[in-house]
Formats: structure tokens, sequence, C-alpha cells
């Protein structure tokens, strides 16, 4: 456990030091939901479109900070010293899921208050457990994924363009739960609240599976040719 | 064990004692660095079989990697964490104290300005110096070094030389890629040529025969 907090902390404090989430990820997320809400240019169709919006820039925004994240692993071939320093990978890949869930999470805050600016958005009494539960199943999910395909794509070239290629379509199942729960919890008429709970119930079992994968998977596919 | 299709290592048949210090040489492409990563746990093995430390590196791969301390050709380091944070970010992992992190940057000669500096700010010998601060720290059993004197000075060589002969001495078995023929002067205990994948020439100081 030490080891994956000691990873996770040394993750926050390079993005500390470089301020990739406030200075490129934040603006890149929120001009994506501006740019929305231009588009769409309707109140209650942005209304009824927030929660896959807010979802669909978390998704694109996580891209950018794995990226990040792995940039830094990968500059001077510290994935290799961090992989000889540790008993198990899996804990660097936990320690590395740990760090994007904190910034993921701090991101979702900010864009659900962007949403709630922006599209109008409203969450009310019975919707707030459900929407932190959401919030939380479903960044651990993006976190596990996003550290599973980065390090698939840490060693090969082009990986800037290959990752969302590649994560994108296996995230499509938790974008779609997770906009349906948030609809949920934001009071939607298409969706009620029990309904939103069963998709919180896909979610949970997305991030187990994925999660595990990831810690079986992470040291075969961490091992570089060079 | 193939890279890209092509074997890297074709047949290399090796036994290194405890406590040895031994220096692997041979042109750029001979898969001396694909050796180093082999032992260290971090290349798989594609065929025949490997020991290091009595273990198998096939099947017991995270054993071998907590007893041995890899130095690749890169130096590992993040380059937005200081000289000091990036050795105590190894401590943390390891399990040392902050005595053990103090008293690896003093062997290394790493005065309180270049660790208190970033690590991308430093020079490539004050960064060579700084992973192999973290090398001491880590305390393995096996030393896998890939041209560990790269990049440093003079006196800086002379200093590495003496971690190295320190770890022998202590019980640690050191092996390291190298160009050149002699250690600070004294000539190398033992030094395997390779060439082609295989081992071409093992010339043993100390081996009477």
């Amino acid at each position: 456990m030490n080891a994956i907090l000691a990873i996770a902390r040394k993750d926050l404090r390079i993005e500390w030091r470089t301020r990739t989430l406030l200075a490129r990820v934040v603006p890149f997320a929120l001009l994506v939901l501006v740019l929305f809400a231009v588009a769409l240019d309707s109140e209650p169709l942005l209304l009824r479109a927030a929660a896959g919006l807010v979802w669909l820039a978390m998704l694109f925004a996580a891209m950018l900070l794995v990226q990040r994240s792995f940039d830094v692993e990968t500059a001077d071939h510290a994935l290799d010293s961090l992989l000889s320093f540790v008993s198990s990978p899996s804990k660097v890949f936990f320690g590395k899921a740990l760090s994007m869930f904190v910034q993921l999470f701090a991101l979702a805050v900010v864009l659900l208050g962007a949403a709630v600016v922006l599209y109008g958005a409203r969450v009310d009494g019975d919707g707030v457990v459900l929407l932190v539960t959401v919030l939380i199943t479903a960044t651990i999910g993006l976190s596990v994924v996003g550290t599973l395909y980065g390090v698939v794509v840490a060693n090969m070239s082009g990986r800037d363009s290959l990752l969302p290629l590649l994560a994108l379509p296996v995230l499509a199942p938790l974008l779609i739960g997770a906009a349906r729960a948030t609809e949920a919890a934001l009071g939607s008429d298409t969706i009620d609240l029990a309904n939103g709970w069963a998709w919180v119930a896909l979610l949970v079992t997305y991030a187990v599976v994925f999660g595990s994968a990831g810690a079986v998977a992470f040291a075969p596919l961490a091992q570089s040719d060079s | 064990m193939a890279l890209g299709g092509f074997p890297a290592l074709a047949g290399v048949d090796l036994v290194v004692r405890c406590g040895e210090l031994v220096a692997l040489r041979g042109a750029n492409g001979t898969g001396k660095s694909t050796l180093l990563r082999l032992c260290a746990g971090l290349a798989p093995l594609t065929r025949g079989s490997a020991h290091v430390l009595g273990f198998d590196v096939a099947r017991q791969r995270d054993v071998v990697r907590a007893m041995v301390g890899l130095l690749g050709h890169d130096n590992g380091l993040y380059a937005d964490l200081t000289a000091r944070e990036n050795v105590e970010f190894v401590a943390q992992l390891v399990g040392a104290g902050t005595n053990d992190v103090e008293s690896a940057l003093d062997r290394l000669g790493i005065d309180s300005r270049v660790a208190a500096a970033r690590a991308g700010a430093l020079s490539a010998g004050q960064r060579r110096r700084t992973a192999l601060a973290a090398l001491v720290v880590r305390r393995a059993r096996l030393w896998l070094l890939d041209e560990p004197h790269a990049g440093l000075d003079g006196q800086a060589r002379a200093e590495l030389d003496g971690i190295l002969r320190d770890a022998t001495r202590s019980g640690a078995t050191v092996v390291y890629t190298t160009h050149e023929s002699e250690v600070s002067g004294a000539r190398i205990p033992r030094t395997i040529t390779l060439s082609g994948g295989i081992v071409a020439r093992d010339v043993d100081s100390a081996d009477p025969s």
C-alpha cells in the first residue's frame, strides 16, 4: 500500500509542478462544454443532453491526462526503473490509477459546476447521493481503463493518436452508464432514480473488471522491447 | 530472446558467481543491454532458461525484481522532481529511511544545491550521479548497470568504481556494460565479450585455468 501511495503522490507532485490539469486539461474540457452550448443553442436540448456532454468532455480530457501521465514515465525510461523498484507491477498500475482518479474527480466536479452554469442543470436532494456515487464509480472506471490503455501505447510511436482510437471504444459502456445515471441524478423526466442506481451497478462492474484486468496485464504490457 | 523478430540473444551460456564484479563488453547491438534487462526481469525470456540469485527469471520475475537494481542506458529520473525527491521516491518504494537518502546523496557527492534542483535542469553527469544514488538506496543483491560511466567526469568515475567495489565487498554481485578495459587504473576482474548475441570471450583473471 505504501508503494501505491508513494507512486500516486509522485504523480500528483509532478502535476502540481507542471499544472497540466489546471493549465491545459480544465480549459480544454470547459471549452468543449461551451462549444456544445453554442452549437446546440437550445436550452431544453442542452438540459436533456447535459449529462452526456459532461461525460463526453470527461473522456476527451482523460485522454490528455493519461498521455501526460505516461509521458513522464517514458521520457527517461523511468517506467523501467519504477518496475524494478516495486515488488509487484500491479502497484504501479494502482498507484498511477489513484493519481488519475484524484485529478479526474476534481475535473468532474468542475465540469458538473459548468453544466449547472451553462446548461441550467439542477440537482435535487434525492439526486445528490446518486450523483456523488456516479462520480466516484465512473471516475474509478475511467482511471483504470485510462491507465491500462496508457501503458499499452506508452512504448508505441504515434501514441497520441493511438490512445483515443483504442481506449474510446472500450469506454463506450462507461460513457452510456455514467451519462444515464447522471441524467437520473439531475432529475430528468426520461429516467428515474431507481434506474439511475441500476446504471451505477454497471459502472461498479466495469470498474472491477478493468481494475482486475489492469492489475494482471500491467506487467507484460509495460515491458518494452527497447 | 527476440527483438523485433530477430534474436537479440542467441544462446548466451553464462554463470556469474555471487560477489563478482563483471564487465560486459561488445559492439553496439550485440545484446548487452538486453541481457541486463532479462536478468532484471524486465524483458521476457522466449527460449532457454535463466536463473538469477537462484530464482527462475521466467517464472519468478517478481522475486527477481525485488533483489535486483538496474540502471539502464537512461537514468530513469523524473525531470520535474528534484534530485533529492527522485532519490526519496525510490527510498519510499524500497522501504529505505531518510538517513539512507542522505548517505547516498553524500556518497555520490550530490551537494544541497544540486539536490534541490529539478532533475531536468541538471547536467548529464549530475543526472547520472542522482540515478546512482537511487541505486545505492536500493541496496540490491545484484547490480545491473548499463554503461554507468557514461557522462561522468574522471573524479565521478573513480567514485563510481569505489561504490561498485564496496558493493561486491558487502556481498552484492555487479554486472555492468562498458567499452573500457580498466576500472580506475585497475584491471577488471572478469570481462565477458558478447558478439552476435552469444558469449564470444570470457576472461576471468581470478581463474587459474
